[in-house]
């Protein structure tokens, strides 16, 4: 079973590999690297076949999001569930950067926090192990209101029926 | 009182259907232990000493009188026959079993509320003052502020997750009655010489083992702009509050290792992004909107002024009550009354079932349905015809509910404590009780004029024992339980921390210590100087002799 979701779908032809820092570069293939790595190697990163997606976590600073648009994919690190912090970082790239790609939660994804991430504006979830994506799916339909709105409905309930 | 609308509704409807889930998942091994934990805890459940304990939200205080009777409800159903009434004017019930929450969120949404964030590392229920709407020194009504941050905190989707809780506080009247210096965030309305409506903003207070006075983080904020700086707040916090240490991850810590200026212009520049988000402005028609859901009430005119005058002449003991618990009030004629939760021989803030039954029908019949739960831990019925209070007063009496004592050292703020709470070093409702007993002469406590006593026990400070004028802390020495007393706190206008006394003592001295403490303010002070006047003026020392004497 493939625990990758996408767009709320589960996806199983996937053709991204995360490569650690020490990993060599394969020649082509879509590939994410660490923030310290895309830093210190972003041009050569850049000369290969295959696209290249960056990993963040809570550690990046917001300001350095504006520089990553362009990227086809962007991975944000949950090193456990409870550390909220890369929920801020989703907003601010949808909201104020306006980007388009790929944001991929990565980590401590569980269930039961997929609704606060898709609405913060990650749109694919790579779900732990040792938990069942397709059971996971259920997670989006819980809620069919909220009060501060998302990506397919801008403005809160407050201003809707005023 | 706010009107829940459908969306209000489906969304506690099926908030209810998901942790009825997520309770199953439980049981069945599907979530672990910690995977539950931060779901069941912004769920309002604690797991405690005894059995687990649900906190319901009462946000800012309100309560319909239908609400009231749903509490009682769940009192007789699931829990032992009562409920307590907290700080942040909510209420808490000690005893419901974990497989039954579900069914009393249910109850719960049946009358408009729920449980949503009153625990959990997350933005808890906001609250306010007791007296919204018709207090005489009010600026502006905080209510529907109040409404409308309970709605952008509500399942917030950014901030389900923070460092640590995080408890925001609003008032709207000169005299502060919210204790908005000691919250995460304190807003103070306020209105500018040209009539501008808008906010005082404060940072950082709170109470706990590090406590601290909140900081102006902004003199004024225009109330159009309440959402986008709440926003810039949070969200500085979310990404730079600590999460190696969990007692150092409130935002106060944030707040002291910046410094209250780099942290206000940090929260100054994500502001001029939030508030260009439309999501986050308010137009005037929202804030109106809001405002309709707090109508004054539809007032009697014919009300007798002088009927009160009358009774004051004749039967002693309303008299007192006239002068301890009830308040004056913006609209002639009539006055709110607090409904003393302090008698002698209960936990304070504790209600039961009948008293909360009761409560509800009087709210009816005199105060137009709605009741309020205070800061202090008792009950407000806000909007009483003077020409109706004798009545009141006698049915209140036959529910234990007129103790005569509001701002008296028996009107005491005090925590579960070893009870009920398993992080207490130490009991708390016992030492009231010892209190009760020791100080039951109600002249002499009249004489002893405003007098604030809180209880914690545990330097966790839920009995918020650094803000009282004496503040009494259970501490565990070698497995005994001793007590930290401290002398000169407030959380009004003028808050300040107490200062220690000197070093705990044991239990069987607490009282006898809060004697000679008492003893000494009355031989010092002067003329018709308060408690905290008389510490302000001659200082601990000789406090101190006459308590180690
Ligand atoms: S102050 Fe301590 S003992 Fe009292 S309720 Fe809070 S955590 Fe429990």
């Amino acid at each position: 079973m493939p625990n990758l979701i996408r767009d709320r779908k589960l996806v199983d032809d996937d053709t991204w590999t995360h490569l650690d820092d020490e990993q060599p570069v394969p020649a082509s293939g879509d590939v994410t690297v660490s923030w310290q790595r895309w830093q210190a190697e972003a041009d050569t990163l850049r000369n290969r076949d295959g696209r290249l997606g960056v990993r963040l976590d809570g550690d990046v600073p917001v300001e350095e999001l504006a520089g990553l648009t362009e990227l086809p994919l962007i991975a944000l690190h949950f090193p456990a569930f409870k550390d909220g912090r890369c929920y801020s970082h989703a907003r601010l790239l949808r909201s104020r950067h306006g980007y388009a790609g790929e944001i991929r939660a990565i980590g401590d994804v569980l269930r039961d926090q997929l609704a606060y991430m898709e609405r913060c504006g990650i749109n694919a979830f790579e779900i732990r192990e040792d938990r069942s994506a397709d059971e996971a799916l259920q997670a989006f339909d819980e809620f069919s209101v909220d009060y501060q709105g998302r990506s397919e409905r801008p403005f809160p309930l407050r201003l809707r029926r005023s | 009182m706010y009107q829940y609308d459908q969306y209000d509704q489906q969304l506690v409807d099926q908030r209810v259907a998901q942790y009825r889930d997520q309770t199953r998942r439980y049981l069945a091994g599907e979530l672990s232990e910690d995977e539950f934990r931060p779901l069941r805890l912004q769920n309002g459940l604690y797991i405690q000493r005894h059995a687990p304990m649900l906190r319901v939200s009462i946000p800012y205080g309100l309560l319909s009188s239908a609400q009231l009777r749903v509490l009682a409800h769940i009192a007789r159903t699931y829990d032992k026959g009562y409920g307590h009434f907290t700080t942040r004017q909510n209420i808490q019930y000690n005893w419901p079993p974990l497989e039954t929450v579900p069914d009393i969120l249910a109850d719960l949404a049946t009358v408009e509320m729920h449980a949503i964030q009153t625990s959990g590392n997350c933005i808890r229920n906001v609250t306010s003052d007791q007296f919204a709407g018709i207090a005489e020194d009010e600026v502006e009504d905080p209510r529907p502020y109040c409404e409308l941050i309970r709605q952008w905190a509500t399942l917030h989707p950014e901030f389900a997750y923070l460092p640590r809780k995080f408890k925001i506080a609003v008032t709207g009247s000169e005299r502060d009655r919210a204790a908005t210096q000691v919250h995460d965030i304190g807003l103070q309305l306020q209105r500018t010489a040209d009539g501008e409506l808008g906010f005082r903003v404060l940072v950082g207070g709170g109470l706990g083992r590090t406590p601290i006075i909140g900081e102006v983080v902004r003199e004024f904020l225009p109330e159009r702009e309440l959402l986008g700086y709440l926003e810039a707040i949070l969200r500085v916090y979310n990404l730079l509050g600590r999460r190696d240490n969990m007692y150092k991850a409130r935002i106060k810590i944030l707040v002291k290792a910046m410094g209250i200026d780099a942290f206000a212009s940090a929260v100054e520049k994500e502001w001029q992004h939030t508030r260009q988000d439309p999501a986050l402005q308010l137009e005037d028609a929202d804030i109106a909107g809001f405002k309709k859901h707090f109508p004054a009430p539809a007032y009697r005119t014919d009300v007798d002024t002088a009927g009160a005058d009358r009774l004051l002449a004749g039967n002693a003991d309303f008299q007192r009550w006239y002068r301890r618990n009830t308040v004056s009030h913006q609209q002639p004629g009539y006055r709110a009354v607090v409904v003393s939760l302090k008698a002698k021989d209960r936990a304070p803030g504790d209600a039961t079932d009948a008293q909360m039954e009761a409560v509800a029908e009087l709210a009816e019949r005199y105060s137009f349905g709605e009741a309020r739960v205070t800061h202090q831990q008792n009950l407000v019925l806000a909007d009483v015809a003077i020409d109706t209070l004798e009545a009141l007063w006698h049915e209140l009496d036959q529910h234990g509910l007129a103790t005569p004592n509001v701002g008296t050292l028996s009107d005491m703020i005090c925590c579960p404590g070893l009870d009920f709470c398993s992080l207490a070093n130490a009991g708390s409702i016992d030492i009231a009780a010892d209190i009760n007993q020791r100080f039951d002469d109600l002249d002499y406590i009249y004489d002893l004029g405003e007098l604030r006593v809180n209880l914690s026990g545990c330097m966790n400070g839920c009995g918020h024992h650094t803000v009282g004028h004496i503040g009494i802390l259970g501490v565990d020495k070698k497995g005994e339980e001793f007590y930290q007393i401290t002398l000169g706190g407030s959380s009004s206008n003028d808050a300040t921390l107490g200062d220690r006394l000197g070093p705990a003592v044991s239990k069987d001295r607490v009282v006898d210590t809060m004697e000679s403490i008492i003893h000494a303010y009355t031989d010092l002070r002067e003329g018709e100087e308060s408690f905290l006047e008389t510490y302000r003026r001659v200082g601990m020392k000789p406090f101190k002799e006459r308590a180690y004497a």
